[in-house]
């Protein structure tokens, strides 16, 4: 029901150049799904900062980038993002997600109540008095999971939120991350891993050099790739050359 | 060597003897100069953090004359603030020259700026490091300073040092607006110019070293007290 205000999530013309060098090349797209997006890609290929803009860190040079008709502002609480690199406040794991609440003051007898239900889903509860930054790897990704997910957003943007994470830990993250889709929250993700886009994508935006070679679903992009780049891409072939 | 031992002997002994006149000069020390470095943290902490934070017009210039004045020498700050609070003066009818009032002011002038430059510095590489995340958070420019001044406040106590050690060290200010006079604006730096123009080296040297004493008791005192908060913390 949620994403029916969120979605379609629009590309019109997008570009983004920095100091002479074309980052995002005429992106022209529309997201309609309610699953989750994976943006997929080599390194380099633009994925971080359209994500980036589609949260309103960054601004296009040209074209525009729209949720349901809105250019995205930071810090709409309807959208949360979760950074590859969490950085988190020299506070507890309970004073870091109290944070967020006062933030969007959140009043604070529903304080309690929403940091032990988001604790509990990211199963840490039993963490809660320790200080954010001795956590583990793993264990850091899912508070700033919970940190995202707290305010109940109906977007979640991650940027590569397991690529510094061990086999056991991606899975810990992905089974999170299937479990909030389901509950209508619209995942959009990026991800270099084709593992980890068949898992997870109902559709997939594949970028190569800033360029979008293609937006399909899921299923067709793995079974019948439309370019040469995508099924080099899909063969584990380097790209380089194209 | 003979001058040095004598006059530690002599420092010992003073303390000992918890000597009445310099528990007040020791006492005044500590007041005027904890003091100044209390206001000027209310005026160097924001100061800098918005210096840090915040474009306006006139910011560069700002931080320019921070820096210099980072090595104002003291005797002209007690000059600038003696012509200020003197009869003919602009703040000449408050009556403050002479007072240990007259003292903080002419120490705050002087560390306000440091601490507002290191703050500056210290908040400048929390922000490279906080912004991304505060800010898609959702926290506001006024909510991020208040946000970084709290998370570096380990560092900021160090600042704030830093000032206090130039404010308890310098004998240049206090002794142009607080003119020495003994049971009212003797401090110890004051006290030991003065000890050192009669001739008295070993007392000069001893309230030196009780000068020392003092500084390092405080600093190890602040700083015990921030390793210990920052071990709860952390």
């Amino acid at each position: 029901m949620q994403f029916a205000s969120v979605l379609p999530l629009v590309f019109q013309n997008l570009g983004v150049s920095r100091q002479g060098k074309l980052l995002l090349d005429n992106l022209n797209t529309t997201v309609e799904s309610a699953g989750t997006t994976i943006i997929l890609g080599p390194n380099g290929a633009g994925k971080s900062l359209l994500l980036r803009i589609a949260h309103g860190l960054d601004l296009p040079d040209q074209g525009s980038l729209q949720w349901n008709q809105q250019t995205p502002q930071p810090g709409e609480p309807w959208r949360a993002f979760v950074f590859q690199k969490p950085v988190f406040l020299q506070r507890s794991v309970y004073a870091n997600l109290e944070y967020v609440l006062k933030l969007n003051k959140i009043g604070k007898t529903n304080c309690d109540s929403l940091i032990r239900e988001a604790l509990q889903h990211t199963g840490l509860a039993e963490l809660a008095a320790r200080s954010a930054r001795t956590l583990s790897g793993g264990e850091q990704q899912r508070l700033n999971i919970a940190r995202a997910w707290i305010l109940k957003p109906k977007v979640m943007l991650l940027d590569e939120p397991t690529a510094e994470l061990d086999p056991s830990g991606v899975a810990t993250i992905e089974m999170l991350i299937k479990a909030i889709a389901q509950q209508c929250t619209k995942i959009v993700m990026t991800t270099h891993s084709l593992g980890q886009a068949k898992r997870l994508a109902s559709d997939i935006l594949f970028l190569h050099q800033g360029r979008l070679i293609e937006h399909t679903s899921a299923n067709l992009f793995f079974s019948q790739p439309e370019t040469d780049l995508a099924k080099d891409f899909i063969a584990g072939k380097l790209l380089n050359n194209h | 060597m003979n001058d040095f031992s004598q006059a530690f002997s002599k420092a010992i002994w003073l303390i000992i003897q918890l000597d009445g006149d310099l528990i007040e000069i020791v006492t005044l020390s500590l007041q005027v100069s904890l003091t100044a470095v209390l206001i000027a943290s209310m005026i160097g902490l924001p100061l800098g953090a918005a210096l840090a934070l915040y474009r306006f017009f006139g910011r560069g210039l700002l931080v320019a004359m921070l820096n210099t004045f980072m090595g104002l020498p003291p005797v002209v700050v007690g000059l600038v603030v003696y012509l200020i609070l003197s009869r003919s003066g602009p703040l000449g009818m408050l009556g403050l020259l002479f007072t240990p009032t007259a003292m903080i002011i002419a120490q705050v002038c002087l560390i306000a700026p440091i601490v507002a430059a290191l703050t500056r510095q210290t908040i400048l590489d929390a922000n490279d490091e906080y912004h991304e995340q505060l800010k898609a958070l959702g926290a506001k420019p006024s909510g991020l300073m208040i946000t970084l001044l709290w998370e570096t406040r380990y560092s900021l106590v160090t600042n704030m040092f830093a000032g206090f050690g130039r404010a308890i060290a310098e004998v240049g200010a206090v002794l142009i607006v607080g003119g020495n006079i003994n049971h009212s604006t003797r401090v110890m730096t004051t006290a030991i110019a003065l000890e050192t123009s009669r001739g008295d080296i070993e007392l000069a040297l001893a309230l030196g070293i009780i000068l020392i004493m003092l500084s390092l008791t405080v600093t190890s005192v602040v700083m015990g007290a921030r390793h210990a908060a920052y071990k709860i913390y952390n």
